[in-house]
């Protein structure tokens, strides 16, 4: 994402306006649902903070899970190596199968786990947005 | 030696980082310009600079030596170092980067608002910084001796001192092009040799990494032991020797088994078994839990997170930190096991760490090709000790110059230098003894049982006080330290003890975080009055922000 980032603080979800006559009641009718939503969230109203933890609770549940994953893809490995010494023995093309997981396998499927983290992480956070710009309770 | 090549290599690759420092540094010269030039920069620029910093000697020459001594077990310090990104990229980076915060200590400030907790993070980042900064040194006091033939001290104190005059005159400060040239150099100097070292093995005949009768000399070689050590010859005769003893050997003598090392092929070759040795297995697992979760502590890598624009940037960038150091680590371990076939006298005289060096002359001889990779990996060594100390020793000299002399002014950075670089320069003249993997992964041991603790909790548990934060680092990473002291100055020990005080992990990890959350609970009061304001910050996306 190259995209140059106003500074923060600025409402960077506002698009760039046409040129017109501003009325200030105008711009308070726009889009009042979601402005509304958004302030709940900024002063710490019950609901934002409901949302935030929402929020917060998919994300922790979501990076758990994925921690789990490696715990037992990668964590189980010294064990299983340890309760069943004929693994380490098997070859397969002439190299150990320990070898051949830890000096080669592990590193993609870290990397898969995390490719699959900041899909669903950014999900996790797209549908924060759209809870918030559009609530339709 | 008589490789005429390899001091310009190293010249160069000095010249060039100091050189590209200085010329970024008439173009960047504020904080601030450094962070909005950084803001143009795509996360695979920034990732290759993360990735340049990281990868430091204990990547570049540790594990390789420690596949030539310890095989197949010790394969889990590359994992893990790559892991540590998960970690990283799981639970810290995104919200880190939405606090602002530069350093570890300004988290805490943020998020605790606690003067005297950020005055303890400062102590331990500088612990961190100093304990990281010795192997580095001591892997370039040991290249250099080996390249140039040099003594050990001149190598260690010759990158301090231009490592420390360098970022002292600000050169190396915020230039990701430096760093990210470095990635890729380090990169190239272990691909390239590999795919010549892979050919010649071929042509050899695939010689057999663990031949049924045990390890020969392919050629007559003199071995000068540097460590003592008991060698237990073929004819089952034991013999005690000490640094300076001279062995020779003919073509086709076995290597005899040495103390300590995995000579024997299965000892090498297959994982530690369950029964014989339940230590073996505890220290695997220690070793795991500390580099999965040290990387997030470690000080040089945090504060490269705010050069990201945003959160979501910063969770892109470390996917493909990820991918990079995955991509690098796939090459250390096949040093090690070539080593086994082409240098096995490093095992007897001690200098494993040194493989990576040997390996391209041992293999492919004193020709033009042998003599020109071997220069390419010295190189690549050199840009390893420069990019990772540089990183290091910023940081380090960042909160001493701030936390520790309390004034911003230049004056007071290039002051907080010298004593940054000056304190670890003296300690590695004394540890030359220690593997380099070894005391990097005591550093990592106190970075996840202190720093690892306080950021998982204080960005995703909204009940973490300052008095609890304060108590899990004290009593985790202080468990951490003592038994890094312990290695370093103390006896030597054996049995239980021995593991649980050169593995700690294991056990001070869950030990900070059980003390971070008791005494948080029994301090339930003093939680910020702020911390529903301060998640909303650091886990809603940026775009939705008002502040």
């Amino acid at each position: 994402m190259a995209k140059q980032l106003p500074d923060v603080g600025s409402g960077a979800a506002v698009p760039p306006p046409r040129r017109s006559r501003i009325v200030l009641a105008e711009i308070t009718r726009q889009d009042t649902r979601a402005e509304r939503t958004r302030t709940e969230l900024a002063q710490q109203t019950q609901v934002g903070e409901a949302l935030v933890r929402g929020l917060v609770r998919a994300q922790l549940a979501l990076a758990l899970r994925l921690s789990l994953v490696v715990a037992i893809g990668l964590g189980g490995l010294p064990w299983l190596f340890a309760i069943a010494p004929s693994l380490g023995r098997t070859t397969v093309a002439g190299v150990n199968l320990p070898w051949l997981l830890l000096g080669v396998a592990s590193f993609p499927f870290l990397i898969a786990v995390g490719w699959a983290y900041v899909r669903l992480a950014e999900r996790n956070e797209q549908d924060f947005t759209d809870l918030v710009q559009r609530p339709e309770r | 030696m008589g490789n005429d090549f390899v001091v310009p290599a190293i010249v160069a690759v000095t010249l060039v980082t100091v050189g590209i420092g200085f010329y970024g540094l008439r173009l960047a010269r504020t904080t601030s310009d450094f962070l909005v030039a950084s803001r143009a920069i795509s996360p695979t620029w920034n990732a290759a600079a993360i990735g340049g910093e990281y990868l430091s000697a204990a990547s570049f020459l540790g594990i390789a030596g420690l596949v030539l001594k310890y095989g197949v077990d010790v394969l889990w310090y590359p994992v893990g170092f790559a892991a540590g990104y998960l970690a990283l990229l799981l639970f810290v980076a995104a919200p880190l980067r939405r606090s602002g915060a530069f350093t570890l200590p300004d988290f805490c400030e943020l998020r605790l608002g606690s003067r005297r907790l950020r005055i303890l993070a400062t102590a331990f980042v500088i612990f961190i910084g100093w304990l990281y900064l010795v192997p580095q040194l001591q892997g370039a006091g040991l290249t250099l001796a080996t390249v140039a033939g040099s003594p050990y001290p001149l190598g260690a104190l010759l990158v301090a001192a231009v490592v420390t005059a360098n970022v002292a005159l600000g050169g190396m400060r915020a230039i990701t092009f430096v760093q990210a040239f470095q990635y890729w150099l380090k990169l190239t100097a272990l691909a390239v040799p590999v795919i010549f070292l892979a050919l010649q093995w071929q042509a050899d005949g695939r010689p057999a990494v663990t031949p049924p009768d045990g390890p020969t000399f392919r050629a007559a070689t003199t071995v000068v032991v540097e460590h003592r050590a008991t060698l237990t010859l073929p004819d089952g005769d034991i013999r005690e020797v000490r640094p300076g003893d001279e062995l020779t050997f003919a073509a086709g003598d076995p290597v005899p088994a040495v103390s300590g090392a995995a000579t024997d092929a299965n000892d090498w070759l297959l994982p530690s078994a369950a029964g014989a040795d339940d230590r073996g297995l505890f220290a695997t697992y220690s070793l795991i839990l500390a580099t999965f979760l040290g990387t997030m502590g470690l000080p040089h890598v945090l504060v490269r997170f705010y050069t990201n624009p945003d959160g979501a940037a910063a969770r892109r960038t470390t996917l493909v930190v990820l991918a990079l150091v995955g991509v690098f680590y796939l090459l250390p371990t096949l040093y090690g096991v070539l080593g086994r076939i082409y240098t096995p006298q490093l095992l007897l005289s001690g200098q494993t760490d040194a493989v990576v060096v040997l390996l391209p002359g041992a293999a492919l001889g004193d020709g033009l090709v042998g003599r020109l990779l071997a220069a390419l990996v010295a190189a690549g060594a050199f840009a390893a000790f420069l990019s990772t100390s540089s990183g290091l020793l910023t940081s380090v000299a960042g909160v001493i110059s701030t936390d520790v002399l309390g004034r911003g002014s230049v004056r007071g950075f290039r002051l907080a230098t010298v004593i940054a670089g000056g304190v670890p320069a003296v300690l590695a003249l004394h540890v030359s003894g220690l593997d380099v993997s070894q005391v990097v992964g005591l550093a990592f041991a106190v970075a996840a049982s202190s720093f690892c603790p306080l950021l998982v909790l204080g960005i995703w548990w909204r009940g973490l006080t300052d008095v609890g934060a304060a108590a899990g680092v004290v009593v985790g990473g202080g468990a951490a330290i003592g038994a890094v002291l312990v290695t370093v100055l103390g006896p030597p020990l054996s049995g239980w003890p021995a593991t649980l005080i050169a593995q700690p992990a294991a056990w001070t990890v869950p030990l900070a975080f059980t003390v971070m959350v008791a005494v948080s609970m029994a301090t339930r009061r003093r939680a910020p009055a702020d911390i529903a304001a301060t998640m909303l910050r650091l886990h809603t996306p940026e775009a939705l922000r008002m502040q």
